[in-house]
């Protein structure tokens, strides 16, 4: 499991900066945090170390329960309240309950990660589902974009569970990883992000340290062995 | 889209949006040559615009020894210098793609006067 520090956030579009020597960066502007720290979950408390986070406000449908866990912490509703685990529970030093995390904690060239929810595709064939090659469209083929064989015949008698068929495709929640962080405005708590992030523009997101070490730190932790 | 807006306002050159298609510019790039850079300049027709915010670019057709060059450019490419127009056209469409399968004469476009003239009676 993922285990940085991160923030929930809003994917705003996307559009390009030009870089130094005039190239053009394709980049995704985030709208990140402020997240506001709800609660603190420790592994001696809750079994895990994490911070409990909330992102944007919200005044209507709050339930009781909920709003006696936004009064313990003493901040207004939140619209959405996720966990943010952190590696050890060391890291949870320096935070605490009501501090607000923004995009500061983002500098440009550090490798980020984002997670979303991508954007539903509907019910969609084996070619653009799975990326299956088809058949010729010409020549005398009879064969384009059918799914053509699915097992063997008596012997099983049935098709295997999670054998690739058409069906939904789309708003699942999916990573990616390693992006750099091109600028940062903390004005507007917005993140700029080289290429692209999975969901539709509006959708939420969370954006967080990058969890893959990069060479250098690899070759470093080799080392130490 | 606001945010996209803000994004993009900081690297938007002022000066940038003083031609339109049919007009005849001179475009002041730089170019990098073994470690020195220089100036080049590519005089043509704008034959499109398109694009907005930082994203926008446009198009210029040249006829270059015979050949037809297009070059397209970012607008507020920070490798263009300055766009010089030499000349304005009246043009009656934004994209002038018809100019590819013309040549010589029939490929010339009517200038337009420096002062836009609200009535064509007054222009004649």
């Amino acid at each position: 499991m993922a285990r940085k520090e991160g923030l929930v956030g809003r994917k705003v579009g996307m559009t390009q900066v030009f870089g130094d020597d005039g190239s053009h960066v394709p980049v995704t502007v985030i709208e990140a945090g402020p997240c506001t720290i709800l609660e603190i979950r420790r592994k001696d408390t809750h079994g895990y170390d994490a911070l409990q986070v909330g992102f944007g406000s919200k005044k209507k449908n709050v339930t009781k329960p909920q709003a006696g866990q936004f009064k313990k912490a003493n901040v207004a509703p939140m619209r959405v309240v996720r966990e943010v685990r952190l590696e050890k529970t060391e890291k949870l030093q320096g935070y605490e309950v009501g501090q607000a995390l923004t995009v500061e904690m983002f500098s440009p060239g550090e490798l980020v990660d984002v997670v979303g929810v991508t954007k539903g595709k509907g019910f969609q064939g084996g070619v653009k589902r799975y990326g299956w090659y088809g058949g010729d469209a010409t020549h005398g083929s009879m064969f384009h974009r059918a799914p053509g064989s699915i097992g063997a015949s008596s012997d099983p008698s049935r098709v295997w569970p999670g054998h690739h068929l058409p069906g939904r495709m789309g708003g699942e929640r999916r990573t990616t990883l390693n992006l750099s962080v091109v600028r940062v405005l903390p004005e507007q708590n917005l993140v700029l992000v080289r290429g692209a992030v999975p969901g539709a523009n509006g959708s939420l997101v969370m954006i967080r340290k990058s969890v893959k070490l990069t060479k250098a730190q690899r070759q470093k932790a080799a080392e130490k062995k | 889209m606001d945010a996209i807006r803000l994004v993009e306002a900081a690297q938007l050159k002022k000066d940038r949006d003083r031609f339109g298609p049919g007009d005849t510019v001179r475009v002041h790039v730089k170019v990098v040559e073994a470690e020195k850079e220089r100036t080049q300049v590519f005089e043509g027709i704008v034959i499109r615009k398109r694009g907005e915010g930082a994203r926008a670019s446009f198009t210029v057709r040249r006829i270059s020894y015979g050949v037809g060059v297009e070059r397209t450019f970012p607008l507020h490419s920070p490798r263009i210098e300055r766009v010089e127009v030499v000349r304005k056209s009246r043009v009656r469409r934004s994209k002038l793609y018809y100019l590819r399968g013309l040549a010589g004469k029939a490929a010339r476009l009517k200038e337009k006067r420096a002062v836009i003239v609200p009535t064509t009676t007054a222009e004649q």
